[in-house]
Order: structure tokens, then C-alpha cells, then sequence
């Protein structure tokens, strides 16, 4: 039983993480202004990164941790390049 | 996934649970970016994501890891630390530039900018300076400081 539990239950997290992103990219793509878009592109970097860590421990490969943080940190350049565009209109000034 | 044979009782339990916690934390930020109906309270909702489902997540893979490797691996604590510094300053760089732009459309749901006067005034004048060493810092020979009142 114990064996069972760790594949089941990381697939079960995958398909929570998936659906999450789903929530995210409706956002996206319907949401009413240009902040809502990046606020949640910026959470659907998080996700990602959480799914890269999932398939990691799926997986049992260091790989995926290196993924999980060059996500990580390409979500917070991007996000804070947007912000920075949406507040002044430029992103390097 | 074979290598979950390898792994202790213990650590499997834990791990799986850890990995559950998270992504229902994570989905459950995500309904509620779906729910609420501004973008002030939309921005409060993936924060559950970034606090304790990556959290739980790292910690997940931090069971699993050093159960199978037999010693401590501790570098996803990098990924932990690196999320909960970066959240926040994402999402205040982001709730001000919304701020700024719902005020710049005469917005009536935000508040003016006359409502907050700085010591000073020069917050109002002053918007690039947001970060706390380069924020336009008052005089330090005057003492004096009042708090932010509404005029």
C-alpha cells in the first residue's frame, strides 16, 4: 500500500497543478486588463516550477530541480519587466 | 517510477502528503483568482501558491530526495528562499503599477493620490524611487514625523 501512495498521490498533485494553471490561463487570456494578465502569467510561472519539482520526485532525477529553478527565476525577471512596463511604459530607461 | 520501491514507509507518507498539501494550496489560489472580483483582491490569491504550496512542495522533495540518497539534500531550500523573497516584490511592483494606472483613467474605486501626502510632499512628485534605499528618505536632522493624514 505504501508503494502505491507516492505514485498516486504525486499524480493527483500534477493533475491539482494542471488544473490550477488552467484557472491561470483563463485569466490570461479573458482577463479584464493588462495587470490581471501578468499577475497571473507570474503564477503560472510558480505552477510550473511546482510541476517541474513534482515530475522530479516522480521521476527521482536531480534534473528537474535545475529546471524548477531557472523557472523560478525567468518568472520573477518577466514578471517584474511587465510591471516595470505597465507603470512607465518602458521597461529600461 | 521505480524508485519508490527504495523508499522508507515514513518518507513515503510523508512525501505524498506534502506534495497534496501544496497543489490544493496551489489550486485552491487559482479558484480564487477565478473568484474575486477586482484585481486588489485578485492579487491577494496566488500568494496561497507561493507560500506554503511551494512550501510544502520543496519540503516534499526534500523528504524524498535525502530518504533515497541517505543523507540531507538541502538545496531546494534555495528554490523556497528564492519564491518567498520574490513574491512580494513582484506583487507590489505590480499593485503599484495598477494603482497608478486605474488613477491615471480617474478611476473612482482607488483612492487619489491627494488623499496620501508624505512628510514632504515628495512621494507624490517622486514615483520612480520605490525601492526602501532610494525612497525619498525625509531629512535625518528633523525628528519630526508625522503620520500619513488624510486632508
Amino acid at each position: 500500500m505504501t508503494a502505491n501512495i507516492l505514485p498516486w498521490s504525486v499524480t493527483a498533485a500534477q493533475i491539482m497543478l494542471v488544473a490550477a494553471m488552467g484557472c491561470y490561463a483563463y485569466r490570461v487570456v479573458r482577463g479584464p486588463r493588462a495587470q490581471d494578465r501578468v499577475l497571473c502569467l507570474d503564477a503560472m510561472y510558480v505552477s510550473a516550477m511546482l510541476l517541474a519539482l513534482t515530475v522530479g520526485i516522480r521521476t527521482g532525477s536531480q534534473v528537474y530541480f535545475e529546471a524548477a529553478l531557472i523557472l523560478a527565476v525567468l518568472g520573477f525577471v518577466s514578471s517584474v519587466a511587465l510591471a516595470k512596463f505597465l507603470m512607465r511604459g518602458e521597461v529600461i530607461e | 517510477m521505480t524508485h519508490a520501491m527504495d523508499l522508507p514507509a515514513w518518507a513515503a507518507v510523508l512525501t505524498a502528503l506534502l506534495v497534496v498539501l501544496g497543489a490544493g494550496l496551489t489550486l485552491l489560489g487559482a479558484i480564487g483568482t477565478l473568484q474575486f472580483g477586482s484585481f486588489f483582491e485578485r492579487v491577494h490569491a496566488p500568494t496561497l501558491g507561493t507560500s506554503w504550496g511551494t512550501g510544502a512542495i520543496v519540503l516534499a522533495s526534500i523528504v524524498c530526495f535525502s530518504a533515497l540518497g541517505l543523507r540531507p539534500v538541502v538545496h531546494e531550500l534555495l528554490i523556497g528562499v528564492f519564491i518567498t523573497a520574490t513574491t512580494p516584490v513582484t506583487l507590489m511592483l505590480l499593485a503599484r503599477a495598477a494603482l497608478y494606472r486605474d488613477r491615471t483613467e480617474g478611476d473612482a474605486n482607488v483612492p487619489p493620490r491627494s488623499l496620501l501626502r508624505s512628510p514632504g510632499g515628495s512621494l507624490s512628485r517622486d514615483r520612480s524611487s520605490d525601492g526602501p534605499g532610494e525612497s525619498p528618505s525625509r531629512d535625518p536632522q528633523t525628528p519630526e514625523v508625522r503620520p500619513m493624514t488624510p486632508i
